[in-house]
């Protein structure tokens, strides 16, 4: 009872902070509302006992993607009519991109009102089940190449993106920190011995 | 006496945790209103002064009134939200700040087998939470339509993301040590004193702490709020109860880092003479002593009180540093310690030297 209370609270938010993704007019304001959704869809996620994934989401998408986001459409001067002058030109490719969701939402709504097996609720799981230490142990095993695959790709994709900052552009002035620690007061300082002026 | 615990007993589940998670945040919420007294008394006396020494409750303990009435100010002043700002957000943001400060406390192990949630991904709840803290910030400086509110918001987000990486690695070690990311079960996994993972974890510790106190934007590292550039940094907008709301979440941050570091490296609730007296010791059949020498919370707190007491020793003592100097130490200092720590560590547990010996 309460979990299907929670269940569409938190459907409830999600969907309206989606709806406010698209609709609302000030890009940051478009960006906390995906920050909400992805929150509430990770309290989704907890309500299904997929307590990893949700952690996951959180700590991913919540608390270093969105808020790289944020950071820069805070920055950004966006102007709102230059963005819309293509949207009726593009609104064919969206309705298509609409229609297919929905027909596969549709899908799998009347697939599990013909009761097939396949498309039913997960059962509920024993109380010591650790869904952390369960994928752990897949991760690791069954799946360890895949893993060091993607491992592999995103360090790919982080020196590349460090790269990509590193480009020395003429006249660019740089503090080199050791040559700064490694003055002595000789290089920086004069000392000069002069007698003082006779009084006239 | 009878009749009331039978009532306690009979009554449902989430009144217990209810009334468990009220109970932690009232202690907290003190705790915050006396940490600001004992930072100003500590640093006054770092610095050979005397500190608030007017407002004494009954003629006692002069300045132990201090705190509560800067509250009752704060909650007297006017709360002025500026004509150009977003006015939703704005008001938002301090609440947003405040909750996962103390949301964080559902997890972290009090005394054995008592904490408020016993979540076996524990330690990804922990960092997960301390990384939406960030948002509180961020909303802050951008409602508030102004220069100085944004510049410091924008420094503090840069600096807690750079931070929160360092943060993470150090954890990897921990969560090597323990096997587990259990907060329960990281402390029981330490044993002895000098097996604490302070010892064989030392330079992820000291990374850990360090990451905390720029987390917490707290000096050394609070160019956030950096008074003689950005006058207050995000909160310049904001009075009040407003503003207090992000002392609050400043401070219960402190606490919390404190405690966190206590949990992961300091054996938490485990008493320093674990491995020292053996458990059926005579020493722990003394009425008190024998308590108080054991395991239990007051070893937690003492831990926290030392760790809170480095964070107001730092701030006595340093100097602000430099925006760039505070992003180099991050990144190119912090993180490539705790990744050569964590292959070090690798080899001690393949080779099975130290506490993984056994």
């Amino acid at each position: 009872m309460l979990v299907q209370f929670l269940f569409y609270a938190f459907s409830a938010v999600l969907i309206a902070s989606a709806l406010g993704v698209i609709t609302l007019r000030n890009p940051v304001h478009s960006a906390l509302c995906l920050v909400v959704s992805f929150f509430t869809s990770a309290a989704l996620w907890l309500l299904i006992e997929a307590e990893f994934l949700a952690i996951v989401l959180v700590l991913v998408y919540v608390g270093a993607v969105m808020v790289l986001f944020l950071f820069v459409v805070m920055m950004l001067d966006i102007n709102v009519e230059e963005v819309r002058k293509g949207f009726t030109r593009h609104a064919w490719l969206g309705w298509l991109t609409v229609c297919a969701i929905v027909f596969e939402i549709m899908g799998v709504v009347f697939a599990r009102g013909l009761g097939i097996d396949a498309t039913q609720a997960a059962k509920p799981l024993p109380a010591d089940y650790s869904n952390t230490g369960a994928i752990g142990q897949v991760m690791y095993t069954q799946y360890v190449y895949p893993f060091e695959l993607a491992a592999v790709l995103l360090l790919v994709a982080i020196v590349a993106a460090i790269t990509l900052t590193m480009r020395k552009r003429k006249g660019l002035k740089v503090q080199d920190i050791g040559a700064q620690v490694a003055t002595r007061a000789e290089d920086r300082l004069r000392v000069l011995k002069m007698k003082a002026e006779d009084r006239k | 006496m009878q009749q009331i615990s039978t009532l306690w007993n009979a009554l449902p589940d989430f009144v217990h945790s209810l009334a468990f998670i009220l109970a932690v945040t009232i202690v907290l919420l003190v705790s915050v209103a006396l940490l600001t007294l004992w930072e100003r008394k500590l640093i006054g006396w770092m610095q050979v002064r005397r500190g608030p020494n007017r407002v004494a409750i009954f003629g006692l303990l002069p300045g132990i009134g201090q705190p509560f009435a800067d509250v009752v100010k704060l909650l007297l002043k006017e709360v002025v939200i500026p004509a150009q700002s977003n006015k939703v957000l704005f008001r938002i943001a301090p609440a947003i700040a405040l909750i996962p400060a103390f949301a964080t406390w559902a997890v972290v192990p009090l005394a054995p087998n008592l904490s408020i949630a016993n979540v076996d991904a524990g330690l990804l709840y922990v960092l997960s939470l301390t990384s939406v803290g960030v948002y509180g910030v961020i909303i802050a400086g951008w409602a508030s339509n102004s220069k100085y509110a944004f510049l410091g918001a924008m420094r503090s987000a840069a600096q807690i993301v750079a931070y929160e990486i360092a943060m993470g690695f150090a954890l990897v070690g921990v969560l090597m040590a323990a096997g587990s990311l259990n907060l329960g079960k990281i402390v029981e996994a330490q044993q002895g004193l000098f097996g604490w993972n302070w010892t064989w974890l030392f330079p992820l510790f000291v990374v850990y702490f360090i990451s905390g106190v720029a987390e917490t934007n707290r000096a050394p590292f609070d160019v956030a709020e950096g008074e003689s550039e950005i006058v207050a940094g995000f909160h310049v907008e904001y009075s009040g109860i407003a503003f207090a709301l992000f002392f609050l979440a400043e401070y219960a941050n402190m606490i919390l880092v404190a405690a966190l570091t206590a949990v992961f490296f300091w054996g938490g609730w485990l008493s320093p003479l674990d491995g020292f007296l053996a458990p059926d010791n005579a020493l722990f059949q003394v009425p008190v002593l024998g308590l108080l020498l054991g395991n239990g919370l007051h070893w937690l707190a003492a831990k926290i009180f030392f760790f809170l007491c480095v964070f107001l020793w730092l701030r006595a003592t340093f100097p602000r540093y430099r925006y760039d100097q505070i992003m180099r130490l991050g990144w190119k200092v912090l993180i490539p310690v705790t990744i050569v720590w964590i292959a070090v560590e690798g080899l001690m547990v393949y080779f099975k030297i130290g506490p993984w010996s056994a």
